[in-house]
């Protein structure tokens, strides 16, 4: 167990190279959300009462709890390194030593989060002040703490997926494009632009035989206190179930993907 | 008068060259230019469903209603994409001369530097999918049941140019940055951010982030100025102004911040 440990503690470090570069992301990735919020206090102020079952501050309180889940739980650049291992033959190094790839990656995933986390905090906790007239913190402890489990499954589905999606770098030299394709769906399908339930009601069933709703969605409808009784019970369940078949093909893939490796570059 | 000439016909050698080279290196990865252009289409459709889902519950954005807001969309992405085509890749990649030293060689060209940074490599998809905003836009102002007069469409035009040069501005005065942060996919995703804005209608920004948007960071007039000219909603000309003014502004910034960071370059190499 220590060794992961130490990748952590490296992992930490390596964010903390480039620092500025590091502060830049996370500042800018801020800009979307304030004018995110300005769009819809303007729709607001035009219609008095609920949009699709939102008041002002179910809305606001989405958009708010969304950026503070999505910076615990989001791939940064996890992605594209794991294919630059493949690509540069770095992975040769791991299949000698006695530590698992996939363990590896985890903890620098971890790693980058905490960091993140910690550097998103201040920003983060400026806008829910700043807003805190319309922000939404629930009462009860039960909600706390299914938010608190389907954030993690958030997290390991998060990480799970695109780890995989960067181990197609063992078939095809450029992965940039797929990894892209899968952002854009990440993106609408799980609720980074809007909360997925002003959707048309079929679609939105639809989207929930998919991945994407528990990549981002699920946790954030858990904490507003919009999903409760069976349905919760039954979404965390389904949560687990998606982290369990990314798990068993995530290893398939690394096996699969293994027996292709030709280690360019040695 | 007749040396500015001849300056003028060997620059216009050196980008023909520059072209010829670009369209080279797409035409060896086939595969990957055309699933670039998927990507840019996905991206641009996603936005256009997200105003489609926002519209489906309100009629109108202040007073932008729904037409209106795609149109707004196709100009953003429009300039976006001609910006894409002419400038990012080369300005992502100045970090990577700055980390390498590869910047002394540049340097050291019988060219102007800042021209051989900005315009060494053309994204040919980029045009490809400015066409495709092309048809967004020209779809929206149907439905609108609007056809724009020859000075509109003028006017369009230029605002469209000082649009895109108002991004390349700012993206070179972000990319001077690594010369002391040296990394750059901070810068990228910054620019990504930036353009979120643009494809807003103004009337969703209000208070203190508007003004920053509008004259700090003017990203907010670049769409809505020649979407507000089109759709016929301008409410002064002093607008047009504004734009071209800052367009002006930008630049003169950009250009300071090249010139101090070039002077305070400490070559990587040897």
């Amino acid at each position: 167990m220590r060794k992961y440990w130490q990748v952590i503690n490296i992992g930490i470090q390596n964010t903390l190279v480039y620092r500025v570069n590091f502060l830049f992301r996370v500042l800018f990735g801020f800009i979307p959300l304030i004018a995110l919020l300005s769009m819809w206090r303007t729709i607001f102020t035009d219609k008095t009462g609920e949009i699709a079952g939102y008041t002002l501050s179910q809305m606001v309180s989405y958009y708010l709890v969304k950026t503070i889940v999505d910076a615990l739980t989001a791939v940064s650049e996890d992605d594209w390194q794991i294919a630059a291992d493949i690509k540069d033959g770095h992975i040769s190094q791991f299949l000698l030593k006695p530590i698992d790839y996939m363990g590896y990656r985890l903890c620098l995933f971890g790693a980058g989060r905490i960091i993140y986390s910690a550097v998103a905090l201040l920003p983060v906790a400026g806008l829910v002040l700043w807003h805190r007239a319309d922000f939404v913190i629930p009462s009860d402890l039960a909600r706390w703490g299914w938010f608190l489990v389907s954030l993690v499954l958030t997290a390991l589905l998060q990480f799970l997926i695109s780890y995989t999606m960067a181990l197609l770098a063992f078939w095809v030299l450029e992965v940039s494009t797929f990894i892209f394709i899968l952002y854009a769906f990440e993106y609408l399908a799980g609720g980074h632009l809007f909360p997925l339930d002003i959707l048309p009601p079929a679609l939105f069933r639809v989207l929930h035989y998919t991945p994407f709703p528990y990549q981002l969605f699920f946790p954030v409808h858990v904490y507003l206190g919009r999903v409760t009784g069976p349905e919760l019970y039954q979404g965390l369940i389904v949560q687990g179930i998606w982290v369990v078949v990314a798990l068993v093909v995530a290893r398939w893939v690394w096996r699969q993907g293994i027996k292709r490796y030709a280690a360019v570059g040695g | 008068m007749d040396a500015g000439r001849k300056r003028l016909a060997r620059y216009a050698d050196v980008y023909a060259a520059l072209w010829k080279n670009s369209v080279l290196r797409e035409m060896a990865f086939k595969v990957n230019f055309t699933l670039w252009i998927v990507v840019e289409l996905l991206w641009f459709a996603l936005q256009l469903a997200f105003m489609g889902v926002v519209y489906q519950h309100t009629d109108a954005i202040g007073d932008w209603t729904k037409w209106e807001v795609v149109l707004l969309v196709g100009i953003s992405h429009f300039i976006q994409q001609i910006f894409q085509a002419f400038f990012l890749t080369n300005l992502v990649q100045l970090s990577e001369h700055v980390r390498t030293g590869r910047l002394d060689f540049m340097l050291l060209l019988p060219v102007n530097t800042r021209f051989i940074l900005s315009l060494r490599q053309v994204d040919l998809g980029g045009f490809v999918n400015a066409a495709s905003a092309l048809a967004v836009m020209g779809f929206a102002l149907a439905q609108l049941g609007r056809w724009p007069s020859l000075a509109q469409l003028c006017g369009a035009l230029v605002l469209l140019a000082a649009g895109v040069l108002i991004h390349y501005a700012l993206m070179f005065l972000l990319a001077t940055v690594s010369f002391w942060t040296v990394r750059a996919q901070g810068i990228v995703w910054g620019y990504y951010s930036l353009f979120n804005i643009s494809r807003l209608p103004d009337a969703a920004m209000r208070g203190f982030f508007k003004a920053v948007f509008t004259f700090a960071i003017p990203v907010l007039l670049v769409a809505n100025v020649p979407a507000r000219l089109l759709a016929d909603k301008l409410g002064s000309p002093w607008h047009l102004a504004l734009v071209l003014g800052l367009c002006l502004a930008c630049q003169l910034a950009s250009e300071a911040a090249w010139r101090f960071s070039v002077r305070h370059y400490a070559s990587a190499s040897s």
